[in-house]
């Protein structure tokens, strides 16, 4: 570890296990020392989570990209008339997962989507109930804070009631999405109809009760302060002191290609994602597991990432498809012999998860 | 322990020996490595990162060597096969804008191609931009071309000195271990004629730059190798201007495929060029070879002991030709974007790496 005038301070409160600031963070953000917080973070993550990389084998399935949403930066979305626009029927997802299964070592289905304008909650459920009653052993992670809270609005019931039918349909975790930036300001300017700050940690927060594990994620690099990105971390981390419910957290870097926010916002350089994983992992001083999210920092980005904090590399995903419409350049999935490559040529230990980070496999 | 010993020499600026370099590569501690050699860089260059504006000319792809690692040569007849007439040559040098600063000139072993052929494509640039650097030509052709003209190397050299050429490109040096030579390019020069070409080139008062192409059939011992061997040359001669770390591109490649190999992770390539620049005590510059590395890696290479971002580059077509993923070009505002969002400062250099 090295030590350099003014930031020494961090680092004591590091190596002594005290919690930082949000001033910290701010002076963290504002710092170029990236080896120097890369070691750190690295540190951290070796007492908090040792030398295991979780991976998982894993399908994405998109029920639909039809979206009353639309937000700025998203080149996901359509409307009903778009060109390209699809909404999956139950056969489409049975025949998508059932490809996907003929990999043995399948483990979960990663489930997310638009708002679909004339879609019932009752219609998203079924897709659940089917897939679980036809793929039992299949782990499903499903839907972000904002389905969640979309659900509530239109069927009238709590949160917490459209919770406890998905869970008893067969959903096991809640993906960390759509978390974006937890502050109204931005919210309003980005995503004005989607849920506000309030309203998606307050999804995570029930779900934590009913005792579904949930992730979390920050959507970084367009309009936000970096203040904002401390006071997202510092939100994230007051949640899980109360809950404990959070499994992970995703950086995701805005990446503005085919966006509303294409010709005024440059994509983040490899610098500021290592940066910001690194002050993540500080921050976020109660989270077990931080990702590097292969499909939007580029493989051998998301490889480097796992000396800056990370130790989860996410999954082979089967076929991802949100990000590359805004012009991922990685793969669109990654055979799972790459992963573990990748996570040995780091000197760590591969190990395959299921949605809710129970070890299926060790890799020796 | 051999670790704590080598951790001792870096932090004290002492030079490392084969068992601690192996010791610090097995440790694998990526940023540890990436400390040590930033220091060195800043004792060697300070805050100052370094770009040049330059242009690459591949006079043709058509290849006797045949070395299984290369995914760029062909024969004569391939429909990839390209031979350029000294008229194209003239065509693309006059096309460079006011602002280049350097020609970087390497090619393939053309079965037919006279010395005069090369000569006379470098009499041309000079010619016409009398200015400007020629970087040429790499000890594999140096020695091609003692061959075909029946001269020494020194006799060769010479020639190309008065032709222009102002430093020798350091390419060609693979592994510098026949065992290896042998199964990744076995119609090339031995290890001991690459050494011999830099040491006569150095001798005449040629600069050159060194480099090593790693991530093959190569063991870890024989990259050891490698670099105390250049180092040792480097004591020697002091010629050596910067060192390129080149990872072994697989795609479209013989080599790849028999060995079904493949390419190594950015991880490796980081913890090469740390551990390199460590190794390397006597050499001032290291590149981060965007083409090679991405950009975004590259960037990362500036933590990790580069120092220098080489060039805005033109058309490169050799490291394409194996699927590097890399566009072939990039402008000089964009490479200093990249080098001032790291907090260090970009310094347009020449070929010979003078504050322009």
């Amino acid at each position: 570890m090295f030590v350099r005038g003014e930031l020494e301070k961090i680092e004591r409160k590091i190596l002594n296990s005290e919690r930082l600031s949000r001033e910290d963070g701010e002076f963290l953000f504002a710092c170029n020392e990236l080896s120097w917080l890369g070691a750190l973070a690295d540190y951290v993550r070796k007492k908090v989570s040792g030398d295991i990389v979780y991976y998982n084998v894993n399908c994405h399935v998109n029920l639909t990209n039809i979206c009353a949403a639309r937000c700025k930066f998203c080149a996901f979305g359509r409307d009903k008339d778009d060109k390209g626009s699809y909404a999956m029927t139950i056969d489409d997802a049975i025949k998508l997962v059932t490809e996907a299964s003929r990999d043995p070592h399948l483990s979960g289905l990663h489930i997310v989507s638009g708002l679909h304008p004339t879609w019932t909650f009752e219609k998203y459920l079924s897709f659940v109930e089917v897939l679980h009653e036809k793929f039992p052993t299949l782990h499903i992670k499903g839907f972000t804070g904002v389905e969640i809270q979309h659900f509530a609005n239109i069927s009238g019931l709590s949160v917490e009631e459209i919770l406890i039918r998905l869970k008893a349909a067969g959903l096991q975790a809640i993906a960390g999405g759509g978390a974006e930036i937890l502050t109204d300001r931005v919210r309003n300017l980005l995503c004005p109809k989607k849920c506000s700050a309030d309203e998606w940690l307050n999804v995570a927060r029930t779900a934590h009760k009913l005792g579904i594990k949930t992730n979390a994620s920050m959507l970084y690099g367009h309009i936000e302060t970096l203040s904002e990105r401390v006071e997202h971390l510092i939100r994230l981390r007051e949640l899980q002191d109360e809950t404990g419910g959070f499994q992970t957290f995703i950086c995701f870097p805005f990446l503005p290609k085919n966006t509303a926010l294409e010709k005024n916002i440059r994509q983040t350089s490899m610098w500021d994602d290592l940066k910001t994983m690194a002050i993540s992992r500080l921050m976020l001083d109660n989270f077990q597991n931080i990702k590097a999210y292969w499909v939007m920092l580029t493989v051998p980005v998301a490889q480097v990432a796992l000396s800056f904090g990370a130790n989860d590399i996410d999954g082979t995903i089967h076929r991802e498809n949100i990000l590359h419409e805004a012009g991922a350049t990685s793969p669109r999935s990654l055979a799972e012999d790459e992963i573990i490559k990748i996570i040995r040529e780091a000197g760590r230990i591969p190990a395959a998860v299921d949605c809710n980070f129970n070890v299926r496999r060790i890799i020796k | 322990m051999i670790l704590d010993i080598a951790k001792e020499k870096i932090s004290s600026g002492k030079r490392l020996e084969r068992d601690e370099i192996l010791a610090l590569y097995e440790d694998n501690d990526l940023l540890y490595l990436a400390e040590s050699a930033r220091r060195v860089k800043e004792i060697h260059s300070g805050k100052k990162i370094f770009y040049t504006v330059n242009h690459h000319i591949n006079l043709t792809n058509v290849c006797k060597a045949n070395c299984p690692l290369c995914a760029y040569q062909c024969q004569s007849g391939d429909n990839r096969a390209f031979t350029l007439e000294l008229a194209e040559v003239e065509k693309v040098v006059r096309s460079q804008g006011s602002g280049i600063r350097e020609i970087h000139i390497v090619s393939s072993i053309h079965p037919d191609k006279t010395f005069d052929y090369y000569l006379d494509a470098v009499k041309l640039v000079k010619k016409i931009l009398p200015h400007v650097g020629i970087n040429a030509f790499t000890p594999v052709e140096i020695v091609n071309f003692a061959k075909i003209s029946g001269k020494n190397f020194s006799e060769v050299l010479s020639k190309l000195i008065q032709a222009g050429v102002t430093s020798l490109a350091g390419g060609g040096a693979e592994i510098l271990s026949d065992r290896v030579r042998e199964i990744i390019c076995p119609k090339k020069c031995s290890a001991s004629e690459w050494l011999e070409v830099m040491r006569t080139a150095h001798k005449l008062g040629l600069k050159s730059n060194a480099s090593m192409m790693y991530g093959h059939i190569e063991t870890i011992g024989e990259r050891i190798t490698h670099l105390l061997k250049l180092r040792d040359l480097q004591d020697e001669t002091g010629g050596f201007m910067a060192m390129m770390l080149f990872p072994f591109h697989p795609a479209n490649t013989e080599l790849g495929k028999k060995f079904n190999l493949r390419r190594v992770g950015s991880w490796e390539d980081l913890k090469m060029l740390a551990l390199s620049r460590l190794v390397l005590d006597n050499f001032k510059h290291f590149k981060a070879f965007w083409i090679m590395l991405t950009l975004p890696i590259a960037q990362l290479a500036l933590n990790f002991g580069a120092d220098d971002l080489d060039g805005t580059i033109g058309e490169e077509k050799i490291i394409h030709a194996a699927g590097a993923k890399s566009s072939a070009g990039i402008s000089r505002e964009a490479l200093e974007k990249i080098i001032s969002e790291t907090g260090y400062q970009p310094v347009e250099r020449d070929s010979f790496y003078n504050e322009i």
